[in-house]
């Protein structure tokens, strides 16, 4: 489908009249309301073909790049190579920051200085102070001052409403990872909008917004949205002057592709300047901007090696995003994540594929500037896509274990065509759609806790209410089931509270102005629950009811080690007497959530997902009845135990394949790490194999993979010489990290998981 | 053998059942594409590389039935759709009956069905596999007499006779041949099975895979002595000049790495 391009010149391209329409562009939809969607598939153009046509990176490229990873190595030494301690940072608050003017085709920095930090104490003053003070930082006193004195955080809204209840979860790490200090984050602005209208057009639409507001009675719901929107309007404004400040004008629409991804990466830059989110995502932008370039290229401005440049320059600045985060937060969620989740691919309602050159392109960043965490490259995964483009996926995934993959056969159902992942495995409407991030329960504890009373196994402190505690000495199915389902009652309860407590706060204390600002008047919210420690679960309740458990209790009286007499089945083998189990507890949980009101209305979902926390999780959790020792990690997300998954891999994929996407619609993450010579003895073989196994699991209906392709022994020589290995890219639970950032617990973490090697 | 009668139930009997070691999902290297493989138990054969010992025995394994193991095969069959199902070992043509009727079973899912074997069988014995075999992974153990008796502790000529047979039948064949430093890299020995396979006209392909020692541990917890302790995998200018041999006898060949 081709566009109709109305006769092209550098000259009307440039010098378009302030009210015309964009040259270039059919006259539509999308013209009288803000619909990116409809813009997007008037005029974009599908690509067919394999990756033949891509670009080798420029020298600027090459030179810039160079000036990046030296700055990277110091920051790797440091901690981080630099901090503002005084100025909270904000849309306007920093002069305009560069690496080399002259090289940079796409400019912009969160501060003035590349890789220096920003402080944003709207989450939480304490923990700004704390992340400070761990690489040698002092918090200027004045505006320690003001935070502390004059002007309340999140942090201090959410501590000045919990229980006692809820505190006692935190401590004990039923509940782990909540955004109660930091920013939620899993917002995605629109950021596409700010190319396609500009920031006049979106403030007077944010205005007639607000003038549909006024109402005869104003209830508590529309005095805030009254207020959101003012403030959004703020933002975008501060906006316009970001860009001013760098020599661009924001307030009319791009017109060139360089121009189109400049004023998008403002739009992200503001946000990721504004809010030090738990995950920034970026959305799905590639084939947007794929419209301007694939324009530019058509009427000769550019040439196949400048639009690479364009991307590739792009792509250099979302590597360089950074926060100000405390340690803690690095042992939960390891290797210093963004989450600039980005997806590619995926299918149209009608059936067009939405793949097009710059899905290449952007993928292709991975060979020009080498594997990098992030941006966290997603690609939308459908049987349907063309064969082309999978080969292509599959051959960078075996070449950089950079990909991770989600189905959009099982998505588009339930979110349409576009709609893109926030974090690791959350997927929402752009601009329509939001969610309350709540981090996640600690499910093999509530089995313990099912089993002991409520009382913790470590420090014996009654944490849940004092239920009877299982007396018997051999474990029996039929009661330690329904005990776990009362347990997971009370956990359902206490965690929707501490949620809406947590999303109150944040939206009265720490407000994503421009992130909201790239959204509709009324958007669907989910309340993002989730649960750690699935596969634990689901092997202790097989363990119970196929094999022998006696319960060894400590002078305490409390269970603290169980002995195993016979064979059971485990999680990951395509055995449904125990991935029947897994299945149920998902389901379970969710119905125990969804008994209870939410802030906002949010509707309520789940996610099986850890990021890393699996090992900090493990630490906090005693011995378990499958046999999995005290403080010893989880399998990651709905992974299956680490060597327990003894059939290959396609029955672990299998496995995980059959927990219901229905019942956890805020995802469900697997990581699959095989050995090069697992997948085939010829490049072409591997890649064909990749291709089946992905179409296959997409089929089973599993809904995420993490694809690492790589030698244990890559990984115990990256452990000794990490000096040699400072790409060195590994898929983990829902995202990419560098192997060498890793702890070195959390290295060991992932060498000792199953690597399918078996041929 | 024991437990041979049971194993040659007909080959369409539901009842039919056998033994086997093991089965991996996921085969990527027995056959085209991802594949379903069941590994049998049982093997007349003694190659002093085996590196699956423990698949010697054949009163050792699993009994399973064919029902069983084709509702395993159905529950994975989205991703072998492309690939198909291997029946490697062991020997399985120790087992024709079982073998045959997990074939014919597959063939009535449409699915692709590969047999790897020794070759160490009368064919008669391995028709009704044979029937329902796609391709052959033949594993030739050396060319020369006495060295194939060293290796193997058998003789060579069934599998020379099954080999002939396959040509016969032209049922599409990728030979294998292990790569042993020392002990099958003779120069004569080389020549002698690439002329042997250039006079085959079913062969697709030869495969060389080079000698690794990953089945050692196998061997000590079985209490077995591993006599190729020293023997060190071959280097890549071995098994390139090895290929060279083949190729100029003009057999397609693939060199495992």
């Amino acid at each position: 489908m081709a566009v109709q391009t109305l006769s092209l010149s550098p000259q009307n391209l440039t010098d378009r009249t302030p009210d015309g329409p964009t040259p270039g562009f059919q006259s539509g939809p999308w013209q009288k309301a803000i619909d990116v969607r409809n813009f997007l598939q008037s005029h974009y153009r599908p690509y067919l073909g394999d990756g033949s046509f891509l670009a080798p990176p420029t020298d600027r490229t090459l030179t810039l790049w160079e000036k990046v990873k030296d700055l990277m190595a110091i920051e790797r030494e440091k901690g981080v190579l630099d901090a503002d301690t005084a100025v909270p940072s904000g849309i306007t608050s920093h002069a305009p920051g560069y690496i080399d003017r002259h090289l940079e085709q796409i400019v912009g920095l969160q501060t003035d200085q590349p890789l220096k930090r920003a402080i944003m104490p709207f989450g939480g003053i304490r923990t700004v102070e704390g992340s400070l003070k761990a690489y040698g930082y002092d918090l200027d006193p004045a505006t320690q001052d003001i935070f502390s004195r004059y002007r309340k955080t999140h942090n201090d809204g959410v501590f000045d409403v919990y229980t006692d209840e809820i505190r006692r979860c935190r401590r004990s790490g039923i509940i782990t990872g909540l955004p109660d200090a930091y920013g939620r984050g899993r917002i995605i602005g629109d950021y596409r909008r700010v190319a396609l209208y500009g920031c006049d057009r979106l403030v007077a639409d944010k205005q007639a917004q607000k003038k549909t507001l006024e109402l005869d009675n104003f209830d508590e719901a529309t005095i805030r949205l009254r207020e959101e929107i003012s403030e959004q309007i703020k933002a975008l404004n501060e906006l316009t002057e970001l860009g001013q400040a760098y020599g661009f004008d924001l307030s009319r629409p791009a017109t060139t592709a360089q121009e189109a991804i400049q004023w998008l990466y403002f739009g992200y830059l503001a946000a990721v300047k504004e809010q030090n989110g738990a995950a920034m995502s970026l959305g799905r932008v590639s084939t947007f901007l794929d419209i301007y370039i694939d324009r530019d290229l058509e009427a000769g401005l550019i040439t196949e090696i400048e639009a690479q440049e364009l991307i590739d320059h792009f792509v250099m600045k979302l590597r360089m995003v950074r926060f100000l985060r405390t340690p803690d937060y690095n042992q939960l969620f390891s290797g210093d994540p963004t989450w600039v989740t980005e997806c590619i691919g995926g299918l149209g309602v009608d059936g067009r594929p939405l793949v097009t050159k710059t899905s290449f392109r952007i993928l292709h960043t991975l060979s020009n500037l080498g594997p990098a965490p992030e941006p966290n490259l997603t690609v939308l995964w459908s049987e349907q896509l063309p064969d082309g483009f999978k080969r292509y996926c599959a051959q960078v995934s075996i070449q950089t274990s950079s990909i991770q993959y989600e189905n959009d056969d099982l998505m588009r159902p339930y979110w349409g065509d576009d709609y893109g992942i926030a974090c690791c495995v959350s997927a929402m409407r752009i601009g329509k759609q939001m969610q309350f991030f709540g981090a996640r329960v600690n499910m093999a504890k509530c089995l313990l806790y099912a089993i002991n009373g409520g009382v913790d196994e470590h420090s014996g402190v009654q944490v849940a209410p004092t239920y009877a505690p299982i007396a018997a000495d051999i474990l029996d199915y039929d009661e330690v089931w329904p005990r776990m389902v009362q347990m997971m009652a009370w956990l359902a309860k206490t965690y929707a509270n501490t949620m809406n407590i947590i999303h109150y706060m944040h939206d009265k204390y720490c407000y994503e102005r421009l992130e909201m600002a790239l959204h509709d008047r009324d958007v669907v919210r989910t309340m993002a629950y989730g649960m750690a420690g699935l596969s634990v679960v689901a092997d202790s309740l097989a363990a119970i009811k196929y094999a022998q458990v006696r319960v060894v209790r400590d002078e305490r009286g409390l269970a603290v080690d169980y002995e195993i007499d016979g064979d059971f089945p485990t999680y990951g083998n395509n055995d449904d007497r125990v991935d029947d189990l897994a299945v149920q507890v998902v389901q379970t949980f969710m119905a125990e959530l969804r008994k209870h009101k939410t802030y906002r209305e949010a509707i309520p979902t789940q996610s099986i997902l850890t990021i890393t926390s699996n090992v900090v999780y493990g630490k906090k959790t005693g011995n378990t009845p499958d046999g999995r020792r005290d403080g010893e990690s989880f399998a990651p997300g709905a992974n299956p135990m680490h060597g327990r998954d003894s059939k290959g891999a396609v029955a672990s994929l299998a496995s995980v394949a059959k927990l219901p996407y229905g019942d956890a619609q805020d995802g469900i993450s697997n990581t699959f790490s095989i050995v090069p010579g697992a997948l085939g003895r010829t490049e072409g073989d591997r890649i064909s194999n990749l291709v089946a196994l992905l179409d296959g699991y997409g089929r089973d209906g599993g809904f995420h993979l993490n694809v690492n392709v790589f030698d244990r022994e890559t990984l115990l020589d990256a452990m000794e010489h990490p000096e040699l290995y400072p790409q060195l890219t590994i898929r983990v639970s829902g995202y990419a990290v560098n192997f060498i950032k890793l702890s070195r617990e959390q290295q060991l973490d992932v060498v000792y998981r199953t690597f399918h090697e078996r041929c | 053998m024991g437990n041979s009668r049971q194993h040659t139930d007909g080959p369409s009997s539901p009842l039919a059942s056998g033994r086997i070691h093991s089965i991996d999902t996921c085969g990527t290297v027995d056959g085209p594409g991802v594949r379903f493989v069941v590994f049998t138990q049982g093997c007349p054969l003694r190659c002093l590389y085996c590196h699956n010992p423990d698949c010697q025995a054949i009163d050792a394994g699993t009994v399973v039935t064919v029902d069983q193991i084709m509702a395993q095969i159905e529950r994975t069959k989205n991703y072998i759709r492309n690939g198909g199902v291997t029946v490697s070992g062991g020997e399985p043509l120790m087992q024709p009956g079982f073998v045959a009727a997990i074939f014919d079973r597959c063939h009535r899912l449409g699915l692709h069905t590969a047999l790897d074997t020794s070759g160490y069988v009368m064919p008669k014995v391995a028709e009704p596999v044979l029937n329902h075999t796609d391709l052959v992974l033949l594993d030739i153990k050396s060319y020369d007499p006495d060295l194939f008796r060293q290796v193997t502790a058998v003789s060579i000529q069934p599998t020379i006779n099954f080999a002939r047979h396959l040509a016969e039948i032209a049922k599409p064949t990728w030979v294998r041949f292990v790569l042993v430093p020392g002990l099958t890299d003779l120069e004569e020995n080389v020549i002698g099975l690439a002329e042997f396979v250039s006079s085959l006209n079913n062969v697709e392909r030869v495969e060389i895979l080079p000698f690794h020692k990953m089945g050692e541990y196998k061997w000590q917890q079985l209490g077995l002595p591993y006599v190729l302790g020293d023997t060190p995998p071959p280097t890549p200018a071995l098994m390139a000049a090895v290929s060279q041999i083949f190729k100029a006898k003009g057999v397609d060949c693939l060199v495992w790495n």
